[in-house]
């Protein structure tokens, strides 16, 4: 089911799309058939309990879980998979995911910046050694983007010398570097101290305000209700409820998600 | 402003009182003492004699040494990975090389390799034939081959616990971005496996150093042969042993010095 039928009429073009998207760790059924699409422009939030498979979900729209099967398609390109001598499914053209990947902006819980570049080495990386951008080019927009996200002076700084906070805002510009088609975010402010949570949530609202695509696994729900356009509850590996997020905060219908979201507040 | 000395010469006198203090005078007064005692009670008149023959020596003990290292190295990647990565037919050699080379001493490895298989290679007429013989019928090869071996074998399991210790995380944000796998490994996992192992990797070349004097039983000149040679010919014993044991030293240090200028490149402990 499309998220709604009043953005499936403005035409804007599917930049993601999940079809029965089953994932199996062994015999642990994380994700049970999810279907799921956003289109240009969309803010996703997905949330659901610890194990609900939310962020497997997310995980597998870049292949970094490889589906166990369903369809995924970005921008319209279905991921082809195959499967390999011990059953599994696997990714069948490693050059098309890479492609797909550079095209994704992947934002995670750990931050994940690499250790032993600086700040702005981390974020011109992809740009220069995957997508082939002259370096000095990339050092522009990059300087450009740590500005942004308010780390100009923190350009030659190493990671493990930057807070938490500081760190994913950098991952942030690192994501935005490559020009991403969609961002992906993996539940990224739980990993922060609380005071830390609120600077990273600004950059996150400040792209959803430009109208970039997301798709956003957090657990805060008071930001999802600001910043999503749309809302997906997963339960037990299965969407529960889904919908504009003044219906699934103000008058969720399923029992589970009342109660979920009476836990949280 | 003006009356006050430059901050800089402040702390260069600062920093040579704290440094000069009573007990290290004493020490370097004592260092001096022996020095100067050696210099004057023992038997230095050999020097000029094997002076020609000491450089020789100790020229081949440094290429030895650098040689073996690099190769070593090179050697110990793919034997790491292998370990750390790699399927089980890859993981399973690689594990069985570096426990039977680690498990037996060099000598052992050395003398194998040069009684054994050295003297083996003559009895096929299609070697003695080859281009390779004229390096075959050499001592030396044997001596980097298996120097290179052993060094591999020893660094082959430090890069394994290197790679190992990288976290998943940062291999997972390069897949994330597109990155293949050669580029995953050259961009990420390699330095910073690199930079976990540097420190392992300078104590294992300054042992690697003092195994170097092996190659003299194989009738390699080095360092170590040419002292052993002062002995056989004038019967002074300590003299050129206590000569090698600072050349030795000075190595060492060179070896620690030149690693830490690496180290100090590297501006964070990786995480």
């Amino acid at each position: 089911m499309s998220p709604s039928t009043a953005e499936a009429e403005s035409g804007a073009a599917e930049a993601i799309h999940i079809e029965q998207l089953h994932k199996k760790f062994g015999d642990l059924h994380v994700l049970k058939g999810v279907s799921l699409s956003a289109r240009d422009g969309d803010v996703v939030a997905i949330i659901g309990g610890s194990g609900s498979g939310k962020s497997t979900l997310l995980r597998c729209i870049n292949c970094l879980e490889n589906p166990t099967s369903g369809v995924i398609r970005v921008n319209g390109e279905e991921i082809k998979l195959k499967a390999d001598s011990h059953g599994h499914t696997v990714p069948a053209d490693r050059r098309q995911i890479e492609r797909i990947r550079s095209k994704l902006g992947m934002v995670f819980q750990n931050f994940n910046l690499w250790s032993h570049m600086t700040l702005i080495e981390n974020v011109i990386e992809v740009p220069v050694h995957v997508l082939g951008v002259k370096r000095d080019k990339a050092i522009a927009t990059a300087e450009a983007l740590l500005d942004r996200v308010g780390l100009a002076d923190k350009r030659d700084v190493y990671p493990a010398f930057m807070s938490g906070g500081q760190q994913q805002r950098g991952a942030i510009a690192r994501a935005l570097a490559i020009q991403p088609r969609v961002m992906l975010f993996d539940e990224p402010t739980s990993a922060l101290d609380p005071e830390l949570v609120g600077e990273v949530l600004k950059v996150i609202a400040d792209l959803a305000e430009e109208g970039r695509t997301m798709i956003l696994v957090t657990h805060e729900m008071k930001f999802a209700r600001e910043v999503a356009t749309h809302v997906v509850y997963l339960y037990n590996g299965l969407i529960e409820e889904e919908g504009p997020p003044e219906q699934i905060f103000g008058a969720p219908k399923s029992e589970r998600l009342k109660q979920f979201i009476s836990n949280i507040h | 402003m003006s009356v006050q000395p430059a901050p800089g010469i402040v702390d260069a006198t600062a920093r040579a009182s704290l440094w000069l203090q009573p007990h290290r005078i004493i020490l370097i007064a004592v260092a001096l003492a022996l020095f100067a005692a050696a210099a004057f009670f023992m038997r230095w008149d050999w020097i000029p004699q094997y002076y020609d023959l000491a450089l020789q020596g100790l020229w081949r003990t440094i290429w030895i040494l650098v040689v073996t290292v690099i190769l070593g190295f090179m050697l110990a990647v793919p034997l790491g990975l292998a370990q750390a990565a790699g399927p089980r037919w890859l993981a399973w050699p690689a594990q069985a090389f570096c426990t039977v080379i680690r498990g037996t001493p060099l000598l052992l490895q050395l003398w194998l390799l040069y009684y054994g298989l050295g003297s083996l290679f003559p009895q096929f007429p299609w070697i003695r034939q080859s281009e390779l013989w004229p390096y075959l019928r050499q001592a030396w090869p044997y001596a980097v081959l298996s120097l290179t071996i052993s060094y591999a074998a020893y660094e082959g399991e430090v890069m394994r616990g290197a790679f190992a210790g990288v976290p998943r995380g940062q291999l997972e944000a390069a897949r994330a971005y597109g990155m293949s796998r050669w580029k995953v490994f050259r961009r990420i996992w390699m330095p910073q496996a690199f930079f976990r192992a540097l420190p392992t990797l300078a104590g294992e070349t300054v042992l690697q150093l003092k195994a170097t004097p092996l190659v003299a039983t194989i009738t390699v000149v080095d360092i170590y042969a040419v002292a052993s040679r002062v002995r056989q010919d004038t019967f002074i014993v300590y003299e050129p042993l206590l000569l090698l044991a600072l050349i030795y030293l000075i190595i060492t240090g060179i070896i620690v010095f030149a690693f830490k200028k690496i180290e100090a490149r590297i501006p964070v402990r990786v995480a």
